[in-house]
């Protein structure tokens, strides 16, 4: 089965990790990610803006270059790049006014978008629409390992755009209880990490960050993953800084969701380039018979 | 031809402001049967009365159109105008130019063309109009209440006192229903239990008031003033003749289970009472949870019993009654805790309701009225109490108030610190909404006298850490973010309609709104019926109250059935469908589409039968009969079609 795909800036870049190890777990179920030929930053924060229509075409631009494809399903990777378009979708998707004004604006890309041509797919609902028997035959290095999923705020919020019940996601549970790890449960897997915050306010991050880990490694966690190339930063990187000023307090290495399934389902390790890792995961995953 | 007068009304400028009122008079002055036409400014006032009566007086007139706002606000008021001087009622006819003219158009042109016709469309209906009167329908002078909580309880009595018959059915073993459970009660913390249970004995000794428990309403049929319903009386296993409610069966049946009096705090038996003062005082056996039942072994209650009153073969009893009247009120219950994922979804032993914090302040509840938590029982000593939990939040649960969590959980937050007066109160609010006799006062009590903490925001998450539950909220008068780590939290959870409320509302056929509150006749001028007559609304089943909210309105609402019974009978519309017996085939096609059940084929005749009195006029059957034979009074096919007639022409 082929599906779009789009990366999105990260992806290239601090997360290769997250792609690498993505698209081959995809691949094992038999599934093309076919990256859509021209694709642009899909917008971030700036495409919120509700009042002006021109911030919002870096994501609608993105969405008829999906359509232009043929293909029904767009997958996204990270989770920021899901929720904006996800809301640039939703944001023409609900009225005709702004409809018009963009297609009469883009008429010589493609005109005649409606927005809901192609349904925007997060990773973590096309592992569930594998389903878990089917990741769980795939397991060849069985592991016994406390993992703290990490959600954040993009996959979760805006209800509208919710990839699972936001108060109390289940999706990840799920699915690493279907790889055979056990999920660690612990109040703060919906927190925000402070997100572009770690530019003006880097203090919000640090205590968020210290929050989040130190309640994670409370309750048992020996990994923690992520979905969000910026998560993953604000977690890992700013973790490495906490962990220098204090001696006392206990990392955690912080990998993509999909980095951990690889290695389960035997993936080559090179698929990963541990260097990118602040905390380094290695030592963990040697233990655990991973590498 | 029949002689007929037309009278079209102003309405200050309600009418005339779009309509031209004189033109109309004037150009319909020679139209075939009209012998009289006059326009006035409030044709409803006194005087436009009168015009009315004169020219019926002076020209004969044989019928009336009276061209003004809808017939739901004035037919009546004309209708008795014209009786007034003979002539009958049924021969007066409202145009509706107002409501279905006037406000809704602009264009004066257009609207006096469509005024026109509408009243030239009447003036043919009354021209084919008969003299009809009402059908005449005995009363049962006999009231059914169904729930008896403190509102059925209430309306029961009154109506019992006023010298009628009352049948009270609960579904429960007891009566007392949610106020039973209470503590104490807002704002001047009498126990709940002591100015209920004489109430409570008073219903159970009423000679007039047959008490039907542990029984639910299965089927009603009939209309008001003659209801016939089926009650089903679930099977106690205990013969209530020979039990003397001594209690020994209960003390020695070996099977536990969470009592639902207490909200699960303690435990029930198999065989029991819902709690020490129910009434009536005797047992019923809970036949899933019984050993009997489930493995034939055991039979302890009935080896046990000096009276011999166990009997496992008792079946349910099913009894037909009549009655005249119905008040229904059937309560509440609170929202599910496990409908709040960001409040643990129930997950989190000491995160409970309101309810349950009453049992736990009662002197006779599960901790004898020592403030302790359920998970450890632990003397809390920092307690947070969260209000609107469910109620006032359209996107994720119900948009409206609750009304009475403003109140009780002032109530919870100063008994606690009674009891505890070393421990610290939080509440988290939207609004204090004190808007009863001695409510604000009391929430200044509260706040001043109490040191209860107040503040204002909502909780968006708790977790447990450490034995604690750390409550995540933001204080929104300070700005700040607020983190408490609570030994208890205590949420003002949403009120709903009963569990089985929507079904009997759907058996009773009378209206529930979004959320499967009852709906009243009319939201200010008919708060305590239903919009089916003859069925009365009473208590929370209705939309949340307090206490004397409830008390109040099931006095509404027993006022209201022994006005009723006051009367010698009823009247029923004369507008019903007749059959002409010699054009009816007995197809039976309009007995399949009648809704009021009114038509019945006769064997023998082979033609339809009505019963004018279950027959609501709605027309369906005259619209469905093939041959024409059924008619509907007053709107006759032949009627109908000289109506259309006049507009189209």
């Amino acid at each position: 089965m082929e599906l779009s795909y789009y990366p999105g800036c990260t992806l290239k870049t601090t997360a290769r990790n997250f792609e690498t190890t993505a698209l081959a777990v995809l691949e094992l179920f038999d599934m093309q990610a076919r990256e859509l030929p021209e694709w642009y930053c899909c917008g971030v924060n700036f495409s919120q803006v509700q009042d002006n229509l021109m911030l919002q075409l870096a994501p609608l631009r993105t969405l008829m270059r999906a359509k232009q494809t043929g293909s029904r399903q767009l997958l996204t990777l990270c989770a920021m790049c899901y929720n904006t378009l996800r809301r640039a979708q939703q944001f023409i998707g609900e009225d005709e006014a702004r409809r018009a004004t963009i297609n009469d604006f883009m008429d010589h890309e493609g005109g005649d978008f409606t927005g809901d041509e192609v349904e925007i797919i997060d990773i973590l609902t096309l592992l569930k629409q594998i389903g878990p028997d089917k990741l769980q035959a795939r397991i060849t290095r069985p592991v016994s390992l406390q993992v703290a999923p990490y959600y954040g705020c993009l996959l979760l919020r805006p209800r509208t755009v919710a990839i699972d019940d936001p108060n109390n996601p289940q999706i990840m549970e799920n699915l690493l209880s279907a790889v055979g790890c056990q999920p660690v449960a612990y109040p703060f897997r919906t927190d925000c990490c402070a997100s572009y915050q770690i530019v003006n306010e880097p203090q919000i991050v640090h205590s968020q960050t210290k929050k989040i880990v130190t309640s994670a490694v409370q309750h048992g966690a020996e990994l923690l993953v992520v979905l969000c190339p910026l998560c993953h930063y604000n977690l890992d990187a700013v973790q490495a800084e906490i962990a220098r000023a204090e001696r006392t307090f206990k990392t955690v290495p912080v990998l993509y969701f999909t980095q951990l399934l690889a290695l389960i389902f035997g993936l080559p390790a090179a698929l990963n380039d541990f260097g990118t890792h602040r905390i380094d995961p290695v030592p963990t995953l040697k233990a655990k018979g991973l590498l | 031809m029949k002689k007929i007068g037309v009278f079209i009304c102003h309405c200050g400028i309600n009418i005339a402001g779009t309509v031209d009122v004189k033109g109309i008079a004037e150009k319909l002055k020679n139209y075939p049967g009209v012998v009289f036409i006059q326009d006035y400014k409030y044709m409803c006032s006194d005087p436009g009365q009168n015009l009315i009566r004169e020219q019926i007086r002076e020209l004969g007139l044989e019928a009336v159109v009276v061209a003004a706002c809808s017939p739901t606000l004035h037919e009546a008021t004309f209708r008795r105008a014209v009786e007034s001087v003979g002539m009958n009622p049924y021969e007066c006819e409202i145009a509706n130019i107002r409501e279905q003219c006037s406000w809704v158009h602009h264009d004066k042109t257009a609207a006096t063309a469509k005024a026109e016709i509408i009243i030239k469309s009447v003036i043919e209906k009354a021209r084919l109009d008969e003299d009809l009167a009402p059908v005449q329908v005995p009363i049962t002078r006999r009231a059914l209440v169904i729930g008896g909580g403190v509102a059925g309880m209430q309306a029961a009595l009154n109506i019992a006192n006023s010298g009628f018959e009352v049948l009270l059915v609960e579904k429960n073993p007891s009566i007392g229903g949610r106020m039973a459970q209470l503590s104490e009660t807002f704002p001047t913390l009498d126990c709940s239990q002591c100015i209920l249970t004489p109430k409570m004995v008073e219903v159970a000794q009423h000679p007039r008031i047959k008490l039907l428990t542990y029984s639910e309403l299965t089927d009603v049929s009939g209309f008001v003033g003659n209801f016939r319903v089926t009650i089903r009386q679930k099977a106690r296993y205990v013969d209530w003749q020979k039990c003397t409610g001594c209690g020994v069966c209960m003390e020695k049946c070996p099977v536990k289970v969470a009592s639902e009096f207490d909200s699960q705090l303690a435990n029930r038996r198999a065989i029991y009472t819902p709690f020490p003062q129910a009434v009536p005082n005797k047992p019923v056996l809970d036949r899933p949870h019984c050993t009997y039942f489930k493995t034939g072994k055991c039979q302890i209650c009935k080896k046990l019993c000096p009276f011999d009153a166990i009997d496992y073969d008792q079946q349910d009893v099913v009894l037909t009654e009549e009655v005249g009247a119905i008040v229904v009120a059937t309560g509440y219950d609170l929202y599910g805790l496990e409908h709040l994922p960001e409040y643990g979804a129930g997950n989190i032993p000491d995160v409970i309701d309101g309810l349950t914090f009453e049992r736990i302040l009662s002197a006779s509840g599960p901790f004898s009225g020592e403030v302790r938590r359920p998970s450890d029982g632990k003397v809390p000593q920092e307690v947070v109490f969260i209000k609107c939990v469910g109620s006032r939040d359209p996107e994720n649960h119900y948009p409206y108030c609750s009304k009475v969590c403003c109140m009780y959980t002032t109530k919870h937050a100063m008994l606690y610190k009674h009891r505890v007066p070393d421990g610290q109160a939080y509440v988290f609010y939207m609004d204090v909404r004190a808007d009863g006799k001695g409510y604000e006062e009391f929430y200044q009590r509260a706040a001043e006298e109490d040191k209860v903490l107040y503040l204002r925001g909502k909780v968006a998450k708790m977790y447990r850490d450490n034995g604690k539950i750390i409550v995540c909220g933001y204080d929104t008068l300070s700005g700040e973010n607020v983190e408490i780590g609570a030994d208890l939290v205590v949420l003002a959870t949403a009120i709903r309609p009963a569990q089985g409320a929507v079904e009997l509302a759907k058996l009773l056929k009378i209206q529930v709104d979004q959320h499967g509150f009852l709906t009243e006749a009319h939201p200010k001028l008919r708060p305590v019926e239903s919009l089916t007559a003859g069925i009365f609304l009473a208590g929370c089943a209705q939309s949340p109250r307090d206490i004397p909210d409830t008390v109040a309105q099931a006095a509404g609402a027993a006022s209201m059935v022994t006005t009723l019974f006051a009367r010698e009978c009823l009247y029923h519309e004369p507008i019903t469908t007749g059959v002409n017996e010699e054009l009816c085939s007995g197809c039976g096609i309009c007995v399949a589409v009648c809704p009021y059940d009114a038509r019945q084929l006769h064997r023998e005749k082979h033609v339809v039968e009505v019963n004018e009195v279950l027959c609501e006029g709605c027309g369906a059957c005259a619209a469905a009969c093939p041959s024409g034979a059924a008619q509907q009074r007053n709107f006759k096919d032949a009627q109908l079609i000289n109506m259309i007639k006049a507009i189209l022409t």
